[in-house]
């Protein structure tokens, strides 16, 4: 039998018995119903299943479910309740940072991840902060300039 | 139903090691891709990514010790990190995976392309393996056997790095990849050098994903120092790279990278 696996998800404790080495994606979406987390590669190189795990940006496509017993999960679904995500919907939707919206939870908790770190970024800090996220609609630019109109204009949300 | 093993310290983990062969599993970015799709399966996991001994990083004497199980991320926060080893640990893949992956995972899974084994290689690091009889400690280039082969025995964990701290040491680290972030390389080439009071006292360099194994010759180096014409060190590293055609290149533009990069290098 396989041992209970117990963590954090946005906020509320659950635990479940499952197969350890299924990925935290499959868990999220299918027994949780979280779709908010995209898979676009399998493989660690698209950022769309980003979520926080501790605080962190994580790919979940790559993390086996039993590695998150006892820490804190926080996807866009936990994402979308906090100001900070407000801030940073309203700045995408005004810079026109969404198309298709397939990587727009990844790139919103990859920016997330940025702002908790550093707050005042530079434009090559945010540029290396996605580099793991791809957007194929975009170009990227819009996106940027959501995220660096986000820190000056969200004052006091991030550290 | 496969189950999931939760050691609370090293000695713990290596009792289980040796009991019930585990699938060792820290950071799981790379075991993830490579064994998509075959659960479920009955082998156990042990999970070592918080395993308190694998996670330090410290200085002892004139060498850094780095726990196996520390990711990328942890290192890159280390204000004990020279920059030597910062320059090419910057550039692995992209923030999320250098937040999972583990430095002894890179290792262990031992990819021709691992991006933290040249600099490795030419600080002449060793690795501490550790077993529930006792612990050895190896030198990197006798760990490494060929492509996904380690000296790592059954019952042995990969429990920490030791790097020489090099002071005053530089080094140039070019990474060729299809894109910036996330890509594996094609080739790296990473060279170090001492250049105290001005003059050329010691020169390292390692060539990674175009052989086996990490590319280095004490030989050669030894050559460059005596001031032996570039042209000849060129024909010496030519004969050592032994790339391949793959996905991700040809063999043929991994050998023109390299010496290009070597000769720029060299006329440096």
């Amino acid at each position: 039998m396989g041992e209970k696996i117990s963590f954090v998800l946005n906020g509320a404790n659950v635990s479940l018995e499952t197969e350890p080495m299924r990925r935290l994606l499959d868990v999220l979406r299918e027994d949780f119903g979280l779709t908010g987390s995209k898979e676009g590669c399998g493989e660690g190189e698209c950022g769309a299943c980003a979520v926080l795990v501790d605080g962190r940006l994580i790919n979940s496509c790559l993390m086996p479910v039993l590695a998150v017993q006892g820490k804190r999960v926080v996807t866009i679904e936990g994402f979308r309740e906090t100001a900070r995500f407000h801030a940073l919907s309203g700045s995408f939707d005004r810079a026109g940072a969404v198309q298709c919206g397939f990587c727009t939870p990844g790139m919103l908790l990859a920016a997330e991840a940025l702002l908790t770190d550093n707050p005042d970024p530079t434009e090559e800090d945010i540029r290396g902060a996605l580099s793991g996220n791809l957007c194929r609609c975009t170009g990227y630019t819009a996106i940027v300039e959501a995220i660096r109109n986000a820190a000056r204009e969200g004052e006091g949300l991030w550290p | 139903m496969a189950v999931a093993v939760y050691p609370r310290n090293l000695a713990e983990a290596l009792r289980i090691l040796e009991i019930q062969s585990p699938l060792v599993l820290a950071g799981g970015t790379d075991l993830m891709v490579k064994r998509a799709g075959t659960y479920p399966d009955e082998c156990p996991v042990m999970y070592i990514g918080n395993l308190p001994e694998l996670r330090q990083i410290s200085r002892q004497g004139e060498e850094l010790r780095v726990g196996a199980a520390c990711t990328f991320t942890e290192l890159l926060a280390s204000p004990l990190l020279p920059d030597y080893l910062r320059v090419p640990l910057a550039q692995i893949a992209s923030p999320a995976i250098r937040n999972a992956a583990t430095i002894g995972g890179n290792l262990c899974n031992a990819s021709p392309a691992a991006d933290a084994l040249p600099m490795l290689y030419a600080l002449d690091a060793h690795f501490i393996l550790v077993s529930a009889a006792g612990e050895c400690r190896m030198p990197v280039r006798d760990f490494f056997l060929g492509p996904g082969k380690t000296m790592l025995a059954a019952g042995q964990l990969l429990a920490e790095i030791r790097i020489p701290i090099r002071e005053g040491w530089r080094c140039i680290y070019r990474k060729v990849g299809m894109r910036r972030a996330n890509s594996l390389s094609k080739l790296s080439f990473y060279a170090l050098s001492d250049c105290a009071g001005g003059r050329l006292q010691d020169i390292r360099i390692a060539f990674g994903a175009v052989a086996p194994t990490v590319v280095r010759s004490r030989e050669a180096e030894m050559k460059i120092l005596s001031g032996l014409p570039v042209e000849e060190i060129i024909l010496m590293y030519n004969g050592l790279i032994k790339p391949i055609d793959d996905a991700r290149s040809s063999s043929r533009y991994r050998r023109e990278a390299c010496i290009r990069l070597l000769k720029q290098y060299l006329q440096s």
